[in-house]
């Protein structure tokens, strides 16, 4: 099953690399991750999108919470969140095709953030799902190059982590 | 003050009694301070890792944080394995490692070596200084990590540049780390529901590990066994937790452990793991591990519980906080009938040691025990001689027996002889090695010899790398595929450093030299005992096999 995990961290320097050995080393997978300093900056915050069962994640919990510059460990799978992802899309969009494109991007609210002879740049934020959703779609035109940030997200208000 | 002399400083306030180490450039000012200091004896070891592994045994026999120091690049990288080793058996170590200026980090520079970057998997935690006015609050905040909670090496890494600017001392009353906050006492209602489980048992037993002598919980454990009336087995790292000699003692448990501990292990109802890891030597086959008992696994370390083995009941927090709790509350018991059962294995199965032309290794130690056994500290390296002595060689007190558990680190006896010898003074180490094992740091007789340390050294010789030939004989046919050892004259070897050197080959001459061996009180004796080449460890549980699947003979 998959997992939000959210690891409030010191910032500093080595920590995420010290969170990304812990992985390496346990043979845990981990599937996305995103790191950004909070809003108190001595803190940072690293978003986890992990698979396992549950008694792998209490494991990687567990093992999260040794590390000495791990704060908190939170799994947001029980709890009502808010998840986004950023990406930014390359396309080919030729003169004839290009109307079509962005009424696709419209349609996700995606924005179109830049434009050259051959080629459109679509920066898309949402789910991973809409993502994967306006990528299938663009496929037919060519997507160029294609980033995306891996997920972030907090649990609703009330249920602080 | 300059950042070489705030280290010392610090050293001094956390009452560091030796530092061993191996100087090099990057710690050329570490040194410095050092020299008009008469507080810390430096140890000069021979390489690297006898200055860790020296650290190490003073810990385990001391109960102190051992300290070292070493160079960047390779001296750095050197304290790898002892690291490792520290890491895996729960040590308190701290090293300190010189690194190349912070305006050549990342340069690769001459002697360079990302230290943190490489230790950071086994250490518990580790710091790079880049501010001299951080430096006294790491230095703190490492020892602080290092004795606290689970224990565990920590390592500081230390530019020269940072050694050599200046900033005024305050060494910091308090440490208040975010992130770490080790639980000390155990959930109370957890507690009552594991003395609710013990009463209701018939067959309870103790499984207690490195965590009974790091919590300093022996006495509670004994009196807690005696008044509830509960076998006690124990690991390899929990051996001198408890009297081996006594009756509630069924010796120590796992792939050589006593056939008795072994049954045991399999039949009781309850089974109370305290402070210990359910490491694959211990429990063999997990599936079938206790497979009748409720298991209440008591830890510091909450990343423990559930790790290997499904647990009906965990209690974290402090051994020796929890056995206290336990004792506040539990009524005395008797179980007869699991006693009599145990008395049965007990003597159902012993292992052989047959009559022989030849010196035979188990008769080496229980020669060695019965001459100098009591208030030694016994010391091993890794491999058959070490599971020999563990089996014979019984220790009734906490910190008199250290050993590489989790590792299995050959070249860890002789340097940690040596830091436990430095600890304990006026007290015998006794170190049991192989020739495999001595011979991969037999340099450190060097550092001994230096200190006039009168280390008890007796080798178990067989020719071979003999732990590796047991499997081969038992699993490849016989296939002895680059486990014989062409070892030089090893007393001989003794002599040229400066010790003592004693060849034995039979019983008789093992009298005499245990006994010449004794007398020496400046320097160590080494004895080089030629045993019969093809003897192996029984009982034996096949890796991976339960523990009732023992090879008897």
């Amino acid at each position: 099953m998959q997992h939000i995990l959210s690891v409030l961290v010191e910032n500093k320097p080595r920590v995420l690399a010290r969170v990304a050995s812990l992985f390496a080393r346990r043979g845990y997978n981990i599937e996305s991750l995103a790191v950004g300093p909070t809003h108190d900056t001595s803190i940072s915050r690293i978003t986890l999108v992990v698979r396992g069962d549950e008694d792998i994640l209490e494991q990687i919990s567990k093992q999260l919470y040794k590390l000495i510059d791990v704060i908190k460990v939170g799994d947001f799978t029980e709890l009502s969140y808010v998840d986004r992802e950023l990406a930014l899309i390359k396309v080919n969009a030729p003169s004839n095709l290009r109307g079509e494109i962005v009424q696709t991007a419209e349609i996700f609210r995606a924005r179109i953030v830049d434009v050259g002879e051959r080629n459109l740049m679509i920066e898309v934020t949402g789910t991973p799902d809409k993502i994967d959703a306006l990528e299938q779609l663009l496929k037919k035109y060519g997507i160029v190059e294609l980033t995306r940030t891996g997920r972030i997200a907090l649990a609703r208000v009330g249920q602080p982590l | 003050m300059k950042g070489a002399h705030i280290v010392i400083e610090c050293l001094k306030r956390e009452g560091v009694e030796y530092i061993f180490g191996y100087p090099g450039g990057t710690v050329i000012d570490l040194y410095d301070a050092l020299f008009e200091n008469s507080d810390i004896t430096h140890v000069l070891v021979r390489h690297e890792q006898g200055a860790i592994h020296a650290a190490d045994g003073y810990a385990r026999t001391t109960g102190k944080v051992g300290v070292c120091l070493a160079t960047s690049g390779p001296g750095a990288t050197n304290l790898v394995t002892g690291l490792t080793n520290a890491y895996m058996d729960s040590i308190p170590v701290v090293a300190i490692t010189g690194q190349v200026p912070t305006r050549l980090i990342g340069k690769d520079a001459f002697q360079e070596a990302d230290t943190t970057g490489i230790t950071m998997p086994v250490t518990k935690h580790n710091f790079l200084v880049t501010d001299v006015k951080q430096l006294a609050m790491t230095v703190r905040q490492a020892f602080h990590i290092a004795r606290t909670g689970r224990p565990g090496p920590v390592l500081i890494d230390l530019p020269r540049d940072i050694q050599m600017s200046k900033a005024d001392f305050v060494y910091p009353e308090t440490v208040d780390i975010a992130g770490y906050k080790p639980t000390y006492r155990g959930h109370i209602n957890q507690i009552n529901l594991a003395l609710q489980a013990l009463k209701k048992s018939e067959k309870p037993l103790f499984y207690v590990g490195g965590g009974i002598l790091a919590s300093g919980a022996s006495e509670e454990l004994l009196e807690f066994a005696e008044r509830c009336d509960i076998p006690v087995t124990y690991t390899l790292m929990g051996k001198g937790g408890f009297p081996e000699t006594h009756a509630l003692s069924l010796g120590w448990l796992g792939m050589h452990g006593t056939y008795c501990a072994n049954k045991a292990i399999m039949n009781c109802d309850l089974l109370l793991a305290v402070g210990t890891r359910f490491d694959d030597r211990v429990t063999g086959n997990t599936q079938t591990f206790a497979r009748q008992a409720k298991i209440i696994h008591v830890d510091i370390d909450p990343a423990e519980i559930g790790k290997n083995v499904k647990v009906d009941l965990p209690i974290v927090g402090d051994a020796r906080n929890i056995l206290r709790e336990f004792l506040k509350k539990a009524e005395s018991a008797k179980h007869p009938a699991w006693h009599s059962q145990i008395e049965q294995w007990r003597t159902e199965y012993i292992p052989k040691c047959s009559p022989s032309d030849l010196l035979l290794p188990h008769q080496v130690v229980k020669t060695v025990y019965a001459y100098a056994g009591k208030d030694s500290i016994l010391i091993t390296d890794v491999g058959q001689h070490q599971m020999w002595a563990a089996q014979i060689f019984k220790v009734d007190k906490p910190r008199t027996w250290a050993s590489s558990g989790g590792l299995g680190t050959m070249g860890f006896g002789l340097p940690a002889a040596i830091g436990s010898q430095l600890g304990n003074p006026g007290k015998r180490v006794i170190l049991f090695s192989g020739d495999g094992s001595i011979l991969m740091k037999i340099q450190e007789l060097v550092t001994a010899i230096n200190y006039r340390l009168p280390l008890k050294i007796f080798v178990l010789n067989n020719s071979y790398l003999g732990m590796v030939r047991q499997w081969q004989a038992c699993f490849y046919e016989g296939r002895y595929s680059c486990t014989h050892l062409e070892n030089p004259d090893l007393a001989k070897v003794a002599r040229a450093f400066g010790a003592v050197g004693l060849t034995v080959h039979s019983e008789e001459e093992l009298a005499d030299a245990i006994t010449e061996a004794l007398q020496v009180s400046d320097r160590p004796a080494l004895v080089d005992c030629r045993v019969s080449r093809e003897a192996c460890v029984f009982p034996f549980v096949p890796p991976g096999k339960s523990l009732d699947e023992m090879i008897l003979e």
